[in-house]
């Protein structure tokens, strides 16, 4: 399962703030401690402060206010081509008058490095990439995909313990994005090095990340594994922003720790599981992923409260079914339901009773 | 696909409905699309062809020829090709004493005196007074015309109407060198005194590549200032480097003038400073310096526009992987931006410096007397001396100069890499 590294605060983010106009924060008292061999992902939506954070970590941006420490050493003074930070870039930036080998070897000269053993590392971080035949070619003559590979391979040539990566996949289509997906993670893991990886791709942000911090209005909102992001958001941001989820407004009629009832708006009782909500008579928001929504009375999970929908629409997607209810009052309620042997194809209009685990509907603040 | 390699009376041939081998048909068509697009282009080719080459042909053919001399004096020139360099006897004195009658009849002494003045300068005279008495002379001719101008035996003249007798000639050329056939037929340099055309070609080709050079380090800064400021400030920026566009080329030369002068602004500001004294005002105007400053201004967009268009397609992301690698500034710059400018460099450098070559009005206006160029000269023989020929043959080779440094551009760095825009 998820590999939990040992968070020994390689790279830190310490009360840092960021402000281009010095009248608007970007990025709001940021603090954040990323473990050496981590793979962490920044999300959000754009303008959420996550390329801000990357940009000062890399260098091109300075914090208005905080420390941002790397080992240990602040790096808040040291200019970008000190800091023997790894980069890949969205569009690449494969400089374009030089060839492949020429693009590898420049950080390894500007190091100084003698010519055997630019060689030597080159052919390394190539093979690494199998594009070693490609070393002659200037990257105008690669595809897409090929130019990703070899901006991988020149941010890893001169072996930073650190990689930034800012939407490197951002321009790729969907098959090849996924294949170097997991092309960067098996890097990643048999490398050892420590990916901070931004994307507004949550797909790709679960799919990789050791652990993912949401990002929305400068703030971190919720830093957690994947599983946990996906299964336990924290606030209604989270919720909404990972994956799809379905929303009902509703009181706070009975809460007993970790279990509550929530009255609707139209009047139905649900269960559900307080995330940040104590108080009875609280408003709140409960959020349920359409997967976990069961509407076969065989199969109702316990403890669940079943309320009347109407069947509004369906949708034949292949491996899933995903049809729109009306629940409550609302007709964008949706469900998924897996293409099995025998599966419902429900039809519009038709009545039907849903349900579901009150621990897979989290009770949050709106 | 295979059925365009078969027969035609193969069943597999395709077919329009009229049963037309569509091949042929596509032919027809695109034919017809060629033709009408090449109407509409014809207005631009004859106005081109008119105004363009016929008008340089005609130069290049200028160049080669005069016929004022040849044209005038039949009978010399039947002399002249029937003994070549043999001394001029009785006969060729008759023959110049015939054609001398001839061209008072015809008032042509007057062109056939300028041909040769342009080879021996003095000499117009010489033949206008003696096509004046040309009526009254008496056989022997040789004692007559010796009688009116000793000068008529100099042997130099002789040359001089020997080779004037072709009108295709490669005097000019000769002469724009700062070559002349000497008494003994043979090319030496002319007088230290009269060499200028050389002299005036290296320094037109040394003051373009300084004000090209010029341009350039001013240039580069403000091109890359325009790519990288934000649109709103890049679009007044761009305004400014357009101003003189704008402006009349003579308001601003003339405005040079008046900061230049020795009694000019930039002067009085310096006095007024305390950098210099009254007495040691900077001479600024009528001469180098003031040329290669007014035209440094006037040629900056020229190398400013082309820079700018190569420069906003570089995106900062280059920069910042190369200083993410490792590379302080200046070898970012170095090794990173400045070989992806080269061609906006190359663009820019040859569009100012072939501007510069020909310059004319502002050198004419500032650049007193040793700051005119060689487009100077070609003026001062279309309009003063009236020698046209000499001017287009020292135009001739300002083209022929021009297109050398193309070839050779094209072949170190390459056209297709131009960028003008």
């Amino acid at each position: 399962m998820v590999k939990q590294p040992q968070n020994d605060g390689f790279v830190v983010f310490d009360h840092v703030q960021k402000s281009y106009d010095g009248e608007t924060l970007v990025v709001k008292d940021l603090n954040l401690s990323i473990g050496k061999g981590e793979f962490l992902t920044m999300l959000g939506p754009s303008g959420s402060g996550k390329t801000t954070c990357l940009m000062m970590l890399a260098g091109f941006e300075t914090a208005t206010s905080g420390d941002i420490r790397l080992d240990g050493r602040p790096i808040n003074s040291v200019p970008p081509h000190k800091r023997g930070i790894g980069m890949v870039f969205q569009n690449y930036a494969l400089f374009p008058h030089m060839t492949v080998g020429e693009n590898l070897a420049f950080p390894l000269e500007v190091r100084g490095m003698g010519k055997d053993e630019r060689e030597t590392k080159i052919k390394r971080a190539l093979d690494m990439v199998q594009m070693y035949d490609f070393i002659n070619r200037r990257p105008a003559q690669l595809s897409g995909g090929q130019q990703q590979r070899i901006a991988l391979a020149r941010a890893l040539v001169f072996d930073p313990s650190l990689v930034l990566m800012d939407e490197p996949l951002g321009a790729l289509d969907k098959q090849l994005r996924e294949h170097m997906q997991f092309e960067i993670k098996h890097l990643h893991e048999s490398l050892g090095i420590t990916v901070v990886y931004v994307t507004h791709d949550q797909g790709e942000a679960l799919t990789m990340s050791d652990r993912v911090a949401v990002f929305n209005d400068g703030r971190i909102q919720q830093l957690a594994p994947p599983d946990e992001l996906y299964e336990r958001p924290d606030n209604a941001f989270v919720a909404q922003f990972i994956g799809e989820n379905n929303k009902l407004e509703g009181v706070i009629e009975t809460i007993n720790g970790a279990e509550a009832e929530v009255r609707l708006g139209t009047g139905e009782l649900i269960a559900a599981t307080p995330v940040n909500v104590s108080k009875k008579g609280e408003k709140v928001l409960v959020s349920i992923r359409p997967e976990r929504v069961e509407f076969k009375p065989e199969m109702m999970p316990p403890g669940a409260h079943m309320i009347d929908a109407e069947v509004m629409e369906f949708i034949y997607m292949g491996d899933l079914f995903r049809t729109r209810l009306r629940v409550a009052g609302h007709d964008d309620f949706v469900i998924k339901s897996r293409n099995t042997q025998g599966q419902t194809m429900l039809r519009p209009g038709e009545k039907i009773k849903i349900g579901w685990s009150p621990a897979d509907a989290r009770a949050l603040q709106p | 696909m295979a059925a365009t390699d078969t027969q035609p009376d193969d069943p597999q041939v395709l077919r329009t409905v009229d049963g037309v081998p569509l091949k042929t048909a596509l032919a027809v068509a695109s034919r017809r699309a060629r033709i009408r697009a090449f109407f509409l282009v014809v207005p631009l080719l004859v106005f081109i062809l008119l105004t363009f080459a016929v008008p340089i042909g005609q130069m290049l053919s200028r160049s080669f020829t005069d016929d004022k001399f040849s044209a005038n004096m039949v009978e010399l020139g039947k002399w002249f090709d029937a003994n070549g360099k043999a001394a001029p006897d009785e006969a060729a004195y008759a023959a110049l004493a015939a054609d001398l009658k001839t061209a008072s009849e015809e008032k042509t002494a007057g062109n056939i005196g300028t041909r040769i003045n342009y080879e021996l300068p003095g000499t117009r005279s010489l033949f206008t007074s003696a096509a004046r008495k040309a009526k009254d002379l008496e056989p022997p001719f040789k004692e007559a015309i010796l009688a009116l101008d000793p000068q008529w035996a100099r042997a130099d003249l002789w040359a001089a109407m020997r080779s004037a007798s072709a009108a295709a000639t490669l005097n000019f050329y000769q002469a724009a060198l700062d070559r002349q056939i000497g008494a003994d037929g043979n090319f030496e340099a002319a007088p230290e005194n009269v060499q200028i055309y050389v002299k005036l070609f290296i320094r037109t080709f040394v003051m373009s590549v300084v004000i090209t050079g010029l341009c350039l380090l001013l240039g580069f800064p403000v091109a890359h200032l325009l790519a990288v400021l934000p649109l709103r400030h890049a679009s007044l920026l761009m305004i400014l480097v357009l101003l003189p566009f704008w402006t009349s080329l003579l308001v601003r030369t003339t405005s040079w003038m008046v900061l230049l002068q020795s009694q000019g602004v930039v002067n009085d500001l310096l006095v007024a400073l305390g950098v210099i004294t009254t007495d040691g005002r900077l001479e600024m105007m009528y001469n180098q310096t003031g040329t290669i400053i007014a035209m440094t201004h006037i040629l900056l967009p020229f190398m400013i526009l082309p820079l700018y268009s190569v420069m906003k397609t570089i995106p900062p992301s280059y920069a910042r992987a190369a200083r993410s690698l490792g590379a302080t500034s200046w070898t970012t710059f170095r090794r990173i931006y400045l070989p992806q400018t080269v061609s906006g460099i190359g663009a820019g450098g040859i569009l100012c410096f072939i501007l510069a070559v020909g310059y004319y009005i502002t050198p004419a206006l500032v650049g007193g007397a040793d700051g005119t160029l060689i487009s100077n000269q070609i003026a001062f023989h279309m309009q003063k001396s009236l020698n046209w020929s000499l001017a287009a043959a020292l135009a001739a080779m300002l083209l022929a100069a021009v297109l050398i440094l193309y070839w050779a551009y094209d072949r170190l760095v390459g056209i297709d890499n131009m960028k003008l825009g």
